[in-house]
């Protein structure tokens, strides 16, 4: 018992710390403090670039017409590398160092599951631009997100191979190494195999590899209509090249990690007449895309992409709940980003539901000329 | 029909495996160390390439065949000065050392480029197009596709293997090599000069490397600062197969790589394991021949 108030002392001084910590952080300065998270460098840099450009255009913008609440938002950016243990680090920064209101970032689902539940913890809201793995927003009701989730996207896919290409045999090429390949797999397989298809041929491949001969040469001999790919640019695009030197003639076709310049200038001739899944096209004729890619072309000089438009909106949408708030305490914060309803995005009109995901419509590219040609619009 | 088409993917991957593993077996033969900083060699060869290729094409034209081989010699004799310039400031300071100091500090050489050059002021870490240095047509027989690249990918690894063998069993240099390479200070006591020959093996190792590195990014034409990693290890392990410091045992250790990797990976439901199989055939092979196939053992002294 000798050893109780002493420790009864420590635990309060422990709280009068605390609470002079936390007087500091709100009260401290006169700007409204954001994080942002993003693979600015490493292998998927071009993503992180991408949408933390969207982001800081948004702020920009806002800080330009005098802020949100009367008061300048200051932007807080940690860079993670594109690798696995950085958004850990950098999430924990923003939130006990700076002492952010909110946090925006990632896009690579595994990535955002790691930042995720440090947020959830400290009860700051986290919107996630582009991770569209269904457990990344499961993780608890303070993390969201404004693109479209897997099973959806996989749904469309299925739909779209039934549907569009008519193709009655589907070989799949899946990246173990990732999450999200795994996921839209498995989606797009439930969905195509329920709706009267029949898989070929099954074959795996890890990210980063660059010999895809083995695997295309036996999806080849399973002679299928069309070849569904749920990968990265940048491994796609060497699986385009080798598929056309292996004379395959089918369709391919994948989800919005084919989304990337990288994809054309790498892949060139390779990539022509394939199609992909994505969130929006920069050359969609709507009012809100036309003013975003000339503030975008004006302030970058060059042009944006569906990547940067995701950053864009989540960060839009989160001064949207501010402002409805009209605080950033952050229960009060987090309710009002839950309610938010009808939203136009650049990347399209949006609502978030009840597990806190954008229900939005998606968007079928094909590659022509070495341009992403837009070709079907599906709704939820 | 499909066995045919996997021989020939496995035949074109191992002959650049192949030819990697020639420039680590060749610096192991003379100084029994591992350099590790060859697969950074071979990342720098590709973007040497990547740089001189337009420069050339203004001279010779778009796809030329001699803009090609400009564009190689160029790259492989620009990686020959890097490789040369790494020994002295690197390795020659350590000679006499212990081979685990040399071995260390190979892989803090490898990092230390690595890493340089995914800064954004030298190549920066995104992947870019490597240009296409010659027109690659498909031969189509039937249902088999052979590329013109992986002719010549082939062709210059079977020369290279020659002319390596050559350079080092029939000239004076190639005697003062082996003599260096059979004992050291022996060979500096019968006034052969061994700094010289050391830097001379590293300056073909590298250009080896070079030329690898060309012939790597022109079948998978994306290239970035760890590039190299991955087939640096493939032909690592393929010199061990064949027998570390023996020349043919390299080129044949890269095959059978090219080839295990290539059978393993087009069956469906074990792609996914296409390395652990390759790789446990090879724990096999040295496990019954632990001196690599074409290695002599031999007893170390202690």
């Amino acid at each position: 018992m000798k050893s109780l108030p002493s420790s009864l002392t420590a635990a309060s001084l422990a709280a009068v710390f605390a609470l002079g910590l936390t007087g500091c952080k709100s009260g401290g300065g006169d700007t409204i403090k954001v994080g942002e998270y993003a693979s600015l460098t490493g292998k998927e840099a071009t993503y992180g670039a991408a949408m933390h450009e969207g982001t800081m255009l948004a702020i920009e913008e806002v800080n330009a017409a005098g802020g949100v609440l009367g008061k300048q938002i200051e932007l807080i950016v940690e860079d993670d590398q594109s690798k696995a243990g950085e958004p850990a680090n950098a999430v924990n920064k923003l939130i006990s160092k700076d002492g952010v209101v909110a946090v925006l970032g990632e896009f690579a689902s595994s990535r955002s599951l790691e930042g995720g539940p440090i947020c959830q913890e400290n009860k700051i809201p986290m919107i996630s631009p582009g991770s569209t793995n269904p457990a990344v927003t499961q993780v608890g009701d303070y993390i969201f997100r404004v693109c479209f989730t897997d099973p959806f996207q996989g749904a469309a896919l299925a739909n779209f191979a039934n549907g569009t290409l008519k193709a009655k045999k589907v070989a799949i090429l899946t990246d173990v190494k990732s999450d999200y390949s795994k996921g839209l797999a498995k989606y797009f397989k439930e969905k195509y195999l329920a709706g009267g298809g029949e898989l070929a041929a099954e074959l795996d491949f890890n990210g980063g590899d660059k010999d895809f001969k083995a695997q295309l040469t036996t999806i080849k001999n399973s002679s299928p209509d069309a070849i569904f790919i749920p990968g990265y640019y940048n491994d796609v695009a060497l699986i385009c090249i080798q598929a056309k030197q292996l004379g395959i003639d089918v369709p391919l076709f994948g989800g919005d990690g084919w989304e990337s310049h990288m994809l054309l200038e790498i892949g060139k001739d390779a990539v022509e007449g394939h199609y992909f899944s994505t969130h929006c096209l920069t050359d969609q004729d709507t009012p809100k895309m036309k003013s975003f890619v000339e503030a975008y072309t004006k302030r970058y000089n060059k042009a944006p992409d569906a990547m940067s438009t995701l950053g864009y909106d989540s960060a839009m949408v989160l001064i949207d709940a501010m402002k409805r708030a009209g605080t950033t305490e952050s229960a009060a914060l987090r309710d009002a980003i839950a309610a938010t309803k009808d939203y136009e995005g650049v990347s399209g009109t949006f609502s978030l539901d009840e597990n806190r995901d954008a229900v939005k419509p998606l968007v079928f590219a094909q590659i022509k000329n070495g341009k992403f040609v837009y070709s079907a619009t599906v709704n939820p | 029909m499909e066995f045919l088409q996997q021989f020939i993917n496995g035949l074109s991957l191992g002959s650049v495996y192949a030819l990697i593993a020639l420039g680590y077996t060749m610096v192991y033969g003379v100084l029994r160390f591992i350099n590790f900083a060859h697969s950074d060699i071979l990342m720098l060869g590709a973007f040497a390439a990547f740089y001189l290729s337009p420069i050339v094409e203004k001279f010779c034209g778009p796809q030329s065949p001699v803009g090609a081989i400009l564009v190689v010699i160029l790259a492989a004799a620009i990686c020959a000065i890097i490789g040369t310039l790494i020994e002295f400031f690197a390795y020659r300071p350590l000679r006499g050392r212990p081979k685990l100091t040399v071995l260390i500090t190979a892989i803090g050489v490898s990092l230390f480029i690595e890493f340089t050059c995914q800064h954004g002021k030298v190549f920066g870490s995104n992947p870019r197009p490597f240009p296409k240095l010659l027109n690659d047509t498909q031969f189509h027989f039937g249902k088999l596709a052979i590329g013109s690249n992986d002719v010549i990918v082939l062709l210059v690894t079977a020369m290279l293997l020659v002319g390596i063998w050559f350079l080092v069993q029939k000239t004076r240099v190639g005697t003062a090599l082996r003599a260096v390479s059979y004992n050291q200070q022996a060979a500096a006591l019968m006034g052969v000069p061994v700094n010289r020959i050391i830097s001379f093996t590293f300056a073909v190792g590298s250009a080896l490397a070079a030329i690898a590195g060309i012939l790597y990014s022109m079948k998978f034409p994306a290239i970035e600062p760890l590039m190299g990693v991955q087939p640096g290890l493939r032909a690592f392990i393929a010199a061990v197969v064949g027998g570390i410091g023996n020349i043919p045992g390299a080129v044949l250790g890269g095959l059978i790589i090219g080839l295990l990797e290539t059978f393993a990976g087009g069956i469906p439901g074990l792609s996914n394991y296409r390395d652990a199989i390759a790789f446990g055939i090879l724990i096999l092979i040295l496990f019954f021949k632990p001196a690599g196939l074409l290695g002599r053992s031999t007893v170390e002294k202690v």
